[in-house]
Formats: structure tokens, C-alpha cells, sequence
């Protein structure tokens, strides 16, 4: 099978990562892949209010997901908020909150906005990718990053990063997964179409062996920022 | 099998793994996970011996007791003030610790201390809560009149003030002006417009530039360019 993009089939979309975007946020990270771009900004630990919220054991982690106005074709998903950001920023709060502690800040909360510019598929993903940056950024104790990525089936083919068209117009199976590489765990799963038993299993293992690229891209990202103030001497 | 993944000073990231086998072993800022000693946070390695150890590089400042912080009042309670530490804790300053002065039931605290009021006030107590007492009584705690304040991330304030109080000794005696360094990152600057703006100038560059080697010669000498000042370094005494 030919991809619509050209690409192979476990080929990823190409990727760009920066840390330090956003001035006024305690941490922040921007993750583009392909048609999508991603930004994160971390502020806190903070204050949390309404107080109910409040719990005196640990902080909260809070995840705001949303694509901006401009962001998409306008023809499926629209925009701001709704059901659907509302369940993505649950899903991203659950893929992140395994290798966060906040046992340092007990009734205080993080707050990671996550808004995407640009939109191609696989927003949450790239969201996560850069809310787990930005984390870092913020000096969030955490034990390790967080990689997610979509994973599909099309023509009975398994394929890595499925794109817009692939997705809306092509009809492939998306599987979107978050992966946390030291203890080697998925802390997101989701599948939106068909596939067998044996497939998933299959592309669970390609999506892990993907994300591993994109840790590689995630670790630069962080470091260069970084190691720029040790070496500028 | 003992392996040790990283070099001293090296920027790791959460997860990453630093040392392999038992005989490693994790302190501040890394776990034990199976053989491997991992990084908990964003930093800076430092390997003592068998001690691996990392350094913070970010991250907001957590209260601790005995260290004297520049807040600012945030509300005026029945006997007391609630302060802003700039971590994610408010502090309390009660009636006691602000003054030795009696203070009648009922009276105006703002002709103490009025909202908005920066003071530099040394920390107490801090419970497992992150409730936080501050006390006004003790030497050099006082409200800070007139000035600016600027500020810097929590973890390069050790930088600015450097050795025995070294660089932000350079820095006063280059500019002339009146400065105070609170541990949560709040910087008082007192002294000619022009020479505040320099100061400022010079501690933004101390926390851009902190973490590389020969840092007090590089401020030393923009100080001298822009003062045409000759200056000495040395260790002066600065909290």
C-alpha cells in the first residue's frame, strides 16, 4: 500500500520539539508532527480553587486540551470547547498523572493548558507529547517523560502516525496510545474503528517502538535548552 | 554489573538513567527503579563517589525554615497579615512576629503593614501542609520602602549571591545601590534609577548565565565596562 503522503508505513511524520515557548508559563514545550503543532504551557504548582477541589494529600493535576479557532479544515471537528476537548483534556490528564508526583503540594494544583494551532490528526497525542515537556520544563517531579502517538490499521495494513486524510476521509482504524518507557506501560488506549485481537497486540508493539523516536526528540528538545546556558561561556 | 550512564555536570531529563547495578546510590532528585538509578526531574548530574545527586535547574521555590524571603502582603486578616511567598503557598505573619510594639484590639494594621507592602521576613515554621509562619523579628527583617523589585528563579538565587556573598557584593559595590536577596527569588533593588536599571541588568545576566564556569569574571567585568569602575571581588557577609 501507498500512503496518501508517501510515506512508509512505520514512517513518522516529520518532528520538531522546542522548550521554553511561552515567557509568562512556569514550564512550556511546542511539539509539531507533520500537519499538527501542539502547545503546552505549565503553570503552578498553584493555588486551587473552587476548594472542594482541594486535596490535602497531594496536588492536583489539571489538563486543559483545545484547538484553537483557526486550527482545523472546519469540515469535522470544530473547534473550542465540548464534549470532545472536555474528554481529551480527561484522557491527557490520565495518560500524564502515572509519572507525576505532587506529593510536595498538598491542596495545590498544576495547571497544563494545551492548545493546538495547527490541526492533522493525532492532536492528543502531539498534546501529551508536549504537556510532558513543558512538565519538565516546569521542574515537576516526575519519573519519567511521556510519548503518545497514533497507531492505524488501513487496507488491512498496520500503519504509524495516521494523518488527517488517512483518518477522516480514508477510514483507517485510529488507535492513539501514550506510552511511559522506564516502566513500560501504556497510560493511553483508545480506538476509534476496527481491528482484531492480534492486530492491536501488533500495533501496540509498533506504536512502542515508535515512540521511542519520538523520547529521543522530546530528550533533545529539553536539553538543548539547557546545555545552551552551560556551553555559552 | 556497575555502570555509570552520565558525567558529572551533565543536563539530564526525567527517566533518564544514570546509573546501572546496586552499587550506585539514588539521592535527592533520582529513584531506584529495578537496577537502575533514573532521574526524577529536569537538572544537572553531581556524582559524589557511589552518590548520585541532581541539582535542580527549575521549578518553583519550596518554603524552607530559616530562610529569609522578600513577600508581599496579600490581605490583612483579624490579627495578622497573609503574605505571597511566591511559591504555592501564602504564608502568615501574625500580630506577635511583626512587632514589638503593643498593638490594641481592633486597631488599623495597615499603619503597619498595608496591602501590596513588600517586606523581607524569615520563615518559621512550614507544617506537611505547607502552612507557612513568618516572623519580622530578627536582624535585617524589615518593609522594604521605595526601590524595585525584580525577579529570578529561586534555584540560580545561590548564583547571585555567590561565595560568602561575593557576586552580589560586586554588583552593590559597582552600582551603588541598596540590594537584598530573598532565597524565594525576589531581588530588592534600591539606589539611582539609572544604576537600579543596571543592577537589574546585572542579575538577569547572573541568571541567564548561571551554571557556567567563570561566571564572577564575566559580570566582573561587564560591571567595569559599563561603570568604568575598577572592582574588587571579594567575599563580603550578605544572608
Amino acid at each position: 500500500m501507498k500512503r496518501n503522503d508517501g510515506r512508509k508505513n512505520d514512517q513518522l511524520r516529520p518532528m520538531t520539539a522546542k522548550v521554553g515557548v511561552v515567557k509568562n508559563a512556569n514550564g512550556s514545550a511546542m511539539f509539531k508532527i507533520g500537519g499538527t503543532t501542539a502547545y503546552a504551557a505549565v503553570h503552578g504548582p498553584r493555588d486551587l480553587y473552587p476548594r472542594f477541589k482541594q486535596d490535602p494529600e497531594k496536588g492536583l493535576l489539571r489538563c486543559d486540551y483545545n484547538m484553537m479557532p483557526f486550527s482545523g479544515h472546519g469540515n469535522r471537528v470544530r473547534p473550542g470547547g465540548g464534549r470532545r476537548s472536555k474528554e481529551i483534556s480527561m484522557v491527557t490528564q490520565n495518560a500524564i498523572n502515572p509519572v507525576v508526583n505532587l506529593t510536595d503540594f498538598p491542596n495545590a494544583v498544576v495547571d497544563v493548558c494545551i492548545e493546538l494551532t495547527e490541526t492533522d490528526a493525532g492532536t492528543r497525542c502531539a498534546g501529551i507529547t508536549a504537556a510532558s515537556m513543558a512538565l519538565a520544563d516546569a521542574g515537576i517531579e516526575m519519573k519519567d517523560l511521556v510519548i503518545a502517538m497514533s497507531v492505524g490499521m488501513l487496507e488491512g495494513e498496520l500503519i504509524a502516525d495516521v494523518n488527517g486524510v488517512e483518518d477522516c476521509e480514508l477510514g483507517a482504524t485510529d488507535i492513539p496510545i501514550a506510552y511511559i518507557p522506564s516502566m513500560d506501560k501504556i497510560s493511553l488506549l483508545q480506538i476509534d474503528g476496527e481491528i482484531s485481537r492480534e492486530d492491536l497486540k501488533k500495533a501496540l508493539e509498533l506504536g512502542k517502538k515508535k515512540c521511542l523516536e519520538i523520547y529521543e526528540i522530546q530528550k533533545k528538545a529539553l536539553k538543548e535548552k539547557y546545555s545552551e546556558k552551560v556551553k555559552s561561556k | 554489573m556497575e555502570t555509570l550512564k552520565v558525567k558529572n555536570r551533565d543536563i539530564v531529563v526525567p527517566g533518564e538513567t544514570l546509573a546501572e547495578g546496586m552499587g550506585f546510590l539514588p539521592s535527592r532528585g533520582t529513584y531506584r527503579i529495578r537496577k537502575e538509578i533514573k532521574a526524577q526531574r529536569l537538572g544537572m548530574i553531581s556524582v559524589d563517589k557511589k552518590v548520585i545527586k541532581l541539582i535542580p535547574l527549575t521549578g518553583a521555590y519550596l518554603p524552607k525554615v530559616g530562610d529569609k524571603i522578600i513577600v508581599k502582603v496579600i490581605d490583612i486578616m483579624m490579627s495578622g497579615w497573609r503574605v505571597d511567598t511566591r511559591s504555592a503557598y501564602s504564608a502568615v505573619l501574625g500580630l506577635k512576629d511583626a512587632t514589638s510594639d503593643y498593638i490594641a484590639k481592633g486597631a488599623d494594621l495597615t499603619q503597619y503593614f498595608g496591602l501590596e507592602d513588600h517586606m523581607i521576613a524569615q520563615i518559621t515554621n512550614v507544617t506537611s501542609q505547607k502552612l507557612i509562619d513568618v516572623t519580622m523579628r530578627g536582624p535585617g527583617l524589615r518593609k522594604l520602602r521605595g526601590g524595585r523589585i525584580i525577579t529570578v528563579n529561586s534555584h540560580k538565587v545561590p548564583r547571585v549571591i555567590g561565595k560568602e556573598g561575593s557576586m552580589v557584593t560586586m554588583v552593590k559595590q559597582a552600582t551603588d545601590c541598596n540590594i537584598i536577596v530573598g532565597q524565594n527569588g525576589r531581588i530588592w533593588i534600591d539606589g539611582e534609577p539609572e544604576k537600579e536599571i543596571l543592577a537589574e541588568e546585572a542579575i538577569k545576566k547572573i541568571e541567564k548565565e548561571a551554571h557556567t564556569a567563570g561566571l564572577t569574571d564575566s559580570i566582573k567585568k561587564f560591571l567595569e565596562k559599563k561603570t568604568s569602575k575598577k572592582l574588587e571581588v571579594k567575599g563580603g557577609s550578605q544572608k
